[in-house]
């Protein structure tokens, strides 16, 4: 046996929950938070002095925040997260791969399990693949990179783009915007750095993959996205991890900039095991009637906590959130979005869709801002809870700050138990009811997986179906 | 005639919903070939009567049996019930957002035929289908009674009950609601229907459907019982003269026997 296989995860028919014992970091720095760590993981990349002082920086805001307890969260301060037990910095390969041999094979094994090298040969045009702290394996299509398409490691993307990168890293985000966006900008590590040039358009999606291995690991990945005017570019990440007994954390934040006519779609597959803390900040920035659209799936993670936020700052920028979560026992997908209105003649929607099983639950916490001289804004946010059972919560939090008076704002919430009339109705045709709840579930997700690629779309579905048949109630 | 010869034999039965009793003692057999209509004024029992039949959880039986084709069915779930060949056709169908007409279709003749249906016979079944019924093409792709309007409901209706050839159907109110045209659109698609292995249980309030079904038998329900059968003509009768007619005189019996 090179892998283990937890009985937690048969029992809740997660199917990604092993870990690889035969893994040996070649490096990592000692578990706890302090300026130390923070300096050490600076010093083994060998980083420019502005970052260093970037991340002390960061590292001081973040020890000034308290929990976040307020309106924005899932309550973090009730689940028992201690800073101090979490390894920052796990280094698992010497050298990245340009190739998947040169990925070592214990690690090479565990993204074959998972299908990434099988993904990048059938649809997608370039793979990035992050396992614990550093990205062990990136590759952009040729043509690709001759058109000047950058994916890269946020690290050489640093090393290698350091002017672009010192212009808009933490610009969108800055470490002050909350509690763990400055845990991340002090401890940051991997995740992508992207840059598609003016006019051009990657017809494929990149991917981008999140494996954490290690025990009582923190992940922390960055990524920047440029989309220079009139490009076009869709960036997927997909994420999972062995599950443990002890919790792992993962603190991300992303930032995009979507120039003037560009269009970037960020979609993003979560399917981390249930003792994963996942609390990213997601924001992008959208000018001149460029378009950014945020397709945010939940299916993991103990505790989610992200809201992915699009600015519209100039006219005729158009923002999309469609957000989908589905929480089983003993998970809360506190998930949403908001949209800030900043210029006149922009336009955003917001649809989420949340499902909640034996016990688990789901929060919708929503924005929407507009500022006064937005004029002709229009927002319209829809967001529909379902319900498999009894013991199963979903909240609504939606927010409004509207100070224009010339703007059409639409909203509406449903929350709906699947119902007996419906379960009747299919099974009066013949279909039994595992199949009728199945069915009825697809049927309420199907406005958002409908808006992804075919792969994704199938794999969405595999997902819900697998949460459907684990854990009875 | 056999207890063979009835596809759908009902004996002494009793339904209550939500602890009310509704339906008391109805008995009745629908035999292979036949149309029986049941009538009744509001409140007699018909949708009780119907929903009971396929087995809604609502509706609990606390007497009686009721025989699909000899079997006894009454403690199945209403999806065994289905795939041993029994059909509702429901007075409310119920909406499924983001479930396809199409997959539903596919989903429920593979359930009930216990395999997948080829795809080519499949497309050719539903394009058949749909033209009995004078529905558009697109209506297939559309979701699962998702915004139809009332006379639409009804015919997806029809149409699946074309496509799924239950040999029984229980038809509860099929032609409310309907306008004349979709009344005869329907008419026509369960005409193109019955045949010798087949019963049909038009339940209905008026008389106007059986213009155009013929029915075999009719029966009169009142207060969760059969209190009249006779032949068509008991329809037309019923229709001149109202229901009055019958429960005025039940209800005087009733007040005599207290």
């Amino acid at each position: 046996m090179t892998t283990t296989r937890n009985a937690r995860d048969i029992v809740s028919g997660y199917k990604y929950g092993w870990h690889d014992p035969e893994f040996k970091p070649i490096n990592e720095v000692r578990k706890g938070l302090d300026r130390d760590v923070v300096a050490q993981i600076s010093a083994l990349k060998n980083e420019p002095q502005w970052m260093r002082d970037f991340r002390l920086r960061a590292l001081e805001i973040f020890e000034s925040k308290p929990m976040p307890t307020g309106f924005w969260g899932g309550n973090i301060g009730n689940y028992p997260l201690d800073f101090q037990d979490i390894y920052y910095y796990v280094k698992p390969v010497e050298k990245q791969g340009r190739t998947w041999e040169e990925v070592p094979q214990e690690i090479k094994r565990t993204f074959d399990r998972l299908g990434i090298p099988e993904a990048e040969r059938k649809f997608l045009a370039g793979v990035g693949a992050q396992y614990d702290s550093e990205v062990v394996y990136h590759k952009i299509r040729e043509d690709l990179d001759k058109l000047g398409v950058v994916f890269v490691d946020m690290d050489t993307g640093l090393r290698e783009h350091e002017d672009i990168v010192r212009q808009h890293f933490g610009s969108i985000v800055p470490p002050a915007d909350n509690k763990f966006a400055a845990l991340n900008s002090a401890v940051w590590s991997g995740g992508s750095f992207v840059y598609v040039p003016e006019g051009v358009h990657v017809d494929i999606p990149l991917q981008a993959y999140f494996r954490i291995n290690t025990e009582n690991m923190g992940q922390f990945e960055r990524t920047l996205i440029i989309a220079e005017p009139g490009s076009y570019v869709h960036y997927v990440e997909g994420c999972t991890a062995p599950t443990y007994s002890s919790d792992s954390l993962h603190s991300a934040v992303v930032e995009i900039i979507v120039k003037r006519g560009a269009r970037v779609r960020y979609t993003t597959i979560q399917n981390w095991s249930t003792n994963v803390y996942n609390l990213v900040t997601k924001r992008a920035a959208a000018y001149q009637d460029a378009v950014m659209e945020w397709v945010d799936g939940n299916l993991g993670s103990k505790l989610t906590m992200k809201y992915p936020s699009v600015f519209l700052m100039e006219p005729g920028a158009h923002g999309e959130i469609l957000s989908l979560a589905f929480a089983g026992p003993g998970q809360h997908q506190d998930a949403g979005g908001k949209v800030v209105h900043v210029a006149p003649n922009t336009t955003s929607t917001i649809v989420s869709k949340s499902i909640s099983k034996g016990g688990g639950r789901t929060s919708y916490r929503g924005l929407l801002k507009v500022y006064e001289g937005a004029k002709n804004a229009k927002s319209t946010v829809r967001c529909d809870a379902l319900l498999l059972d009894p013991d199963s919560r979903s909240d609504t939090y939606p927010v409004m700050e509207i100070d224009e008076e010339q703007v059409t704002v639409g909203h509406e919430a449903t929350v709906s138990k699947v119902g007996e009339e419906q379960l009747f109705y299919l099974q009066s045709r013949g279909i039994d009811e595992t199949e009728a709840t199945k069915m009825i579930v697809n049927g309420f997700v199907e406005p958002i997986v409908k808006e992804l690629p075919m792969e994704y779309a199938i794999e969405l579905n595999r997902l819900i179906e697998l949460q459907m048949e684990g854990s009875v109630g | 005639m056999t207890e063979n010869g009835a596809v759908l034999r009902i004996e002494d039965l009793h339904v209550a919903v939500d602890g009310k009793q509704i339906v008391n003692g109805l008995s009745l057999a629908v035999p292979a070939g036949e149309v029986h209509a049941i009538m009744g004024p509001n409140g007699s029992g018909k949708s009780t009567l119907a929903n009971a039949l396929m087995g809604h959880p609502r509706y609990q039986v606390s007497a009686g049996h009721i025989y699909l084709k000899g079997e006894e069915i009454s403690a199945l779930s209403p999806d065994e019930r289905a795939r041993k060949g029994l059909f509702l056709a429901m007075q409310y169908p119920t909406s499924i957002p983001g479930v396809t007409m199409v997959n539903f279709l596919r989903a429920a003749l593979k359930a009930v035929r216990g395999q997948d249906i080829p795809v080519r016979e499949f497309r050719q079944r539903l394009q058949e289908a749909l033209a009995l019924l004078k529905m558009d093409e697109s209506f297939a792709r559309r979701y699962l009674n998702e915004g139809f309007s009332g006379g639409e409901k009804k015919r997806a209706e029809v149409l699946q009950m074309t496509l799924l050839r239950p040999s029984m159907a229980v038809m509860d109110e099929t032609d409310s609601g309907l306008d004349i045209d979709a009344l005869r659109t329907v008419a026509e698609g369960i005409n193109a229907l019955r045949g010798p292995e087949m019963g049909i249980l038009l339940i209905t309030h008026y008389q106007r459907i059986l213009n155009y079904v013929t029915p075999d038998r009719v029966h009169v329900l009142y207060k969760g019982r059969i209190v009249r059968s006779g032949g068509k003509e008991l329809a037309s009768e019923l229709e001149a003269k109202g229901y009055d007619w019958i429960t005025s005189s039940l209800d005087s019996e009733e007040s005599e026997d207290a």
